[in-house]
C-alpha cells in the first residue's frame, strides 16, 4: 500500500507541477461549456412576426399580445396580405402569421367540429431551417393557446423543453464531449512520458506490477476531473439555466463511470503509443470526431444510416449522452437509465483489461 | 554462484545483429567492465540481464536465476542504471529517491548507510529539481536510486558519459567503495581511461566480445611494436606512415599518431625517409599500449 500511494503522491506532483497543463485542463471545460450554451445557439431568439389579419376581433388582437409579449418573439406590426412577399423578402420580418377571415366564427364552428376550414397560415423565411421549423411550432402553440385543446387538429406540446433551448439540448453533449478528450488526454500522455523520459525502464526493473501503475496513475486525474465535473454541473444550473431535474446522485454517481471510463481510454493509447505527441493526437483528433458525429451530440442517432447507427454503439459518449438526457432534463429516476450504465460498465472493465494486457512488462 | 552468466546471448532487431552470440562471467564481488564504442550492443546486453527485454538465442543467469523464466525475481534483486537520464526532472532530488526507495518497498532510512557517501554531495541540493541538477550531480542521484534498496548486482550502462572528467572521477571512487561492500557490479564505458578501475574488462564490436581479461592482461595481448609519432604536418605525416611499408595500422592518438609496426620496422630509417621528403621536425619513439590500442589492433585482426 506504501507503494501505491507513493506511486499516486508522485503522479500528483507531476500534475500540480504543470501549472499551466493544470490550468488547461480546468479552464477548457469551462470555456467550451460556456460557449456553446451561449455563443453556439440554435435556438429561436427573437424572430420577427408580422400578422395578416382581415378582421381584428377581440381573440385576434389576444393572440397577438401574447407573441407580443413572448420573449422570443416580436411583433412587427400588422401587414396587408399583398404585402406579405415583399416583407419577407426585404427581411422585414422573419415569419407572417395570417388570420383567416372571420377568425372568431371559424373557431367557433371548428370547435363544434362542424367545418374543417383553416383558420390560420403560418408563413415563414425558411433560409433558416432551424429557425422556420422551431419557430412555427412553437408560434403556433403561442397563437392558439387554449384554443389548441379543443379543436381536432393535432396537440402538439413540446415537453420537458417547450421553449427549445439549446443548451438543455448541449449541456449533456458536451459533457460527454470534455469528459473524454480532457480524461482521455491526460492520461494517454502519463504513460507515454514515462516512456520518453526513460523512466519506464527504471520502473520496470523493478518488483512492481502493471496494475498498480495504472490504477496509481488514475487515481489523481480522476480527482481533476471530479473537480471538472463539479464546475459544469454548477455552470450548467446556475449559469445555463438548466434544471438538474432528476436525481442529482444518479447523476453524478453515472458521471464518475463516465469519467473512469475516459481516463481508462485514455490509458489504453498511451500502452500503444510511444510518443507524447502521438497520444496526444489519437485522444484529440480521432476521438473528437466519432464523439461529436455518433454521440448523438449533434445530430440525432436515429437520423444515422444503419452503419454508422452501429457503429454509435461502441462509442461510450453516445449511452452517457442518452442517460444525461433523461438524468438531468428529463428528470426519471435512476432506473431508466439502467441499461446506458451497464453498457458503460462493461466498456469500462473492458478498457482496462485491455490497456492491462497491452501494459507490457517488457520493453518491447 | 556467478553473479552474472552469459551464454551465447544473441538479439536481433528487424535486420541488425545487436548480439552474436556472447558468452562471460561476472564474479561475485567483481567490477566487470564493458568497454566498446556506440553501437557496439552494449545497451543490448544490458537490457537483456536486466530482463527488459527477451534474447533470442542462448541463456543468461543473473545472481543464479534465469533472465527469462525468473524474471520478476531477478527485478527484486538487481539495480538499474540506465544509459541516458532516468529520474523525473520535475520532481526534487529528495522526492525522486523517496519514490524509487517506495518502488521497491523501503524507506530511504533503512539503507542510508549504503547510499550516504554519495547522497551526501547532492544533499545541500535535494530541493532541487532533478531537471536542474549538473551532469555529475545527475549521475549520482541516479546511482542513489539505483541502490537505495540494496542491490546485490549493479547494472550502470554508460554511467560517466557526458560527465565532466572531476566527476568521472569521482564517480569510479564510489563504484569502489560499492565494490568493497560487496555488490556485484556491471559497467559500460566508451572511456578507455575508466577500463583500467576496473577488476576485468571485456572489449566488444559489433555484437561480439572481442576478448575478455584483467586491464593488465588485456595490455599484455599487445605484442607488436607501437610507437608515437609526432611532427609539424600531422595530417601529411598520417597519409605518409599508412602508405609506408612495415607499419600496419596508423591513427591518430592524442596529440600523435600511434603506429603499430612489423618486427622488422626501421623506425630511424623511417624518420629520415620523412626529412627526405621535407617534413619538419619529425619524431618517433617507441610507446606503451593503452587499452584503445588493444581495441584497435584486436578490430584490426577480425
Amino acid at each position: 500500500m506504501g507503494e501505491f500511494l507513493s506511486f499516486v503522491r508522485k503522479e500528483t506532483l507531476h500534475i500540480l507541477r504543470d501549472s499551466r497543463t493544470m490550468l488547461v485542463v480546468l479552464l477548457a471545460p469551462v470555456i467550451q461549456l460556456l460557449l456553446f450554451g451561449f455563443a453556439i445557439s440554435t435556438e429561436v431568439n427573437n424572430v420577427r412576426v408580422a400578422v395578416v389579419a382581415p378582421h381584428r376581433s377581440e381573440s385576434v388582437r389576444q393572440a397577438v399580445e401574447r407573441v407580443a409579449a413572448n420573449p422570443y418573439f416580436t411583433f412587427e406590426g400588422y401587414i396587408s396580405q399583398q404585402e406579405i412577399d415583399r416583407t419577407l423578402r426585404a427581411g422585414r420580418a422573419d415569419a407572417v402569421a395570417v388570420f383567416a377571415a372571420d377568425f372568431d366564427r371559424k373557431v367557433d364552428a371548428l370547435s363544434r367540429g362542424e367545418s374543417s376550414e383553416a383558420i390560420l397560415q403560418l408563413i415563414f423565411d425558411a433560409s433558416n431551417t432551424t429557425l422556420a421549423t422551431a419557430g412555427s411550432t412553437y408560434l403556433q402553440s403561442i397563437i392558439l393557446g387554449d384554443l389548441q385543446g379543443s379543436m381536432p387538429m393535432p396537440d402538439t406540446r413540446l415537453l420537458y423543453n417547450p421553449q427549445m433551448k439549446s443548451a438543455y439540448n448541449f449541456v449533456p453533449g458536451i459533457m460527454g464531449l470534455i469528459f473524454i478528450l480532457i480524461c482521455a488526454m491526460m492520461t494517454s500522455v502519463s504513460i507515454v512520458r514515462e516512456k520518453e523520459t526513460g523512466t519506464m525502464e527504471v520502473l520496470l526493473v523493478s518488483p512492481v506490477r502493471p496494475i498498480r501503475i495504472i490504477f496509481a496513475k488514475m487515481v489523481p486525474y480522476f480527482t481533476l476531473s471530479c473537480l471538472n465535473l463539479l464546475t459544469i454541473l454548477l455552470l450548467a444550473r446556475y449559469v445555463l439555466d438548466v434544471p438538474l431535474a432528476g436525481n442529482v446522485v444518479a447523476l453524478v454517481a453515472l458521471s464518475l463511470l463516465y469519467l473512469i471510463l475516459s481516463l481508462a481510454l485514455g490509458l489504453f493509447f498511451s500502452t500503444i503509443t510511444n510518443k507524447q505527441s502521438t497520444a496526444l493526437l489519437i485522444s484529440a483528433m480521432l476521438l473528437m470526431m466519432p464523439v461529436i458525429m455518433f454521440s448523438g451530440m449533434i445530430f440525432p442517432i436515429e437520423n444515422l444510416p444503419v452503419v454508422l447507427r452501429a457503429i454509435s454503439c461502441v462509442v461510450p459518449t453516445r449511452w452517457y449522452i442518452e442517460a444525461v438526457r433523461k438524468l438531468m432534463i428529463e428528470g426519471l429516476p435512476f432506473v431508466s437509465v439502467i441499461r446506458e450504465t451497464a453498457i458503460l460498465a462493461a466498456m469500462t472493465v473492458a478498457l482496462i483489461g485491455v490497456a492491462l494486457r497491452k501494459f507490457n512488462d517488457k520493453l518491447e | 554462484m556467478k553473479a552474472i552468466e552469459a551464454d551465447n546471448l544473441s538479439k536481433r532487431y528487424a535486420k541488425t545483429e545487436a548480439l552474436c552470440g556472447v558468452s562471460f562471467e561476472v564474479e561475485e564481488g567483481e567490477l566487470f567492465g564493458l568497454i566498446g564504442p556506440d553501437g557496439a550492443g552494449k545497451t543490448t546486453l544490458f537490457r537483456l540481464l536486466t530482463t527488459l527485454i527477451v534474447p533470442d538465442g542462448g541463456t543468461a543467469s543473473v545472481g543464479g536465476l534465469d533472465i527469462v523464466r525468473d524474471y520478476r525475481r531477478i527485478r527484486e534483486l538487481v539495480g538499474y542504471m540506465p544509459g541516458r537520464f532516468s529520474l523525473y526532472p520535475d520532481l526534487s532530488v529528495e522526492e525522486n529517491l523517496a519514490f524509487f526507495a517506495a518502488l521497491f518497498g523501503v524507506r530511504i532510512a533503512d539503507n542510508y548507510e549504503l547510499i550516504a557517501p554519495i547522497y551526501r554531495q547532492i544533499e545541500p541540493f535535494r530541493r532541487r529539481r532533478a531537471g536542474k541538477l549538473s551532469g555529475g550531480m545527475k549521475q549520482k542521484l541516479a546511482l542513489c536510486c539505483a541502490l537505495v534498496h540494496r542491490p546485490s548486482i549493479l547494472f550502470l550502462d554508460e554511467p560517466t558519459t557526458g560527465v565532466d572528467a572531476v566527476s568521472r572521477s569521482e564517480f569510479w571512487d564510489m563504484l569502489f567503495e560499492l565494490k568493497a561492500r560487496g555488490i556485484s557490479m556491471l559497467v559500460s564505458t566508451p572511456y578507455m581511461d575508466e577500463a583500467r578501475r576496473c577488476d576485468r574488462i571485456a572489449l566488444i564490436d559489433r555484437g561480439s566480445l572481442l576478448g575478455i581479461d584483467t586491464p593488465g592482461g588485456i595490455l599484455h595481448r599487445f605484442r607488436e611494436p607501437l610507437y608515437a609519432l609526432s611532427g609539424d604536418d600531422m595530417y601529411g605525416l598520417l597519409i605518409e606512415a599508412r602508405r609506408a611499408s612495415g607499419i600496419r595500422k596508423c591513427y591518430p592518438f592524442g596529440a600523435a599518431h600511434h603506429l603499430i609496426a612489423t618486427s622488422d620496422f626501421d623506425p630511424t630509417a623511417f624518420v629520415r625517409e620523412l626529412a627526405a621528403r621535407g617534413f619538419q621536425k619529425v619524431e618517433i619513439v617507441p610507446t606503451e599500449p593503452g587499452i584503445e590500442d588493444v581495441f584497435i589492433q584486436l578490430m584490426h585482426h577480425e
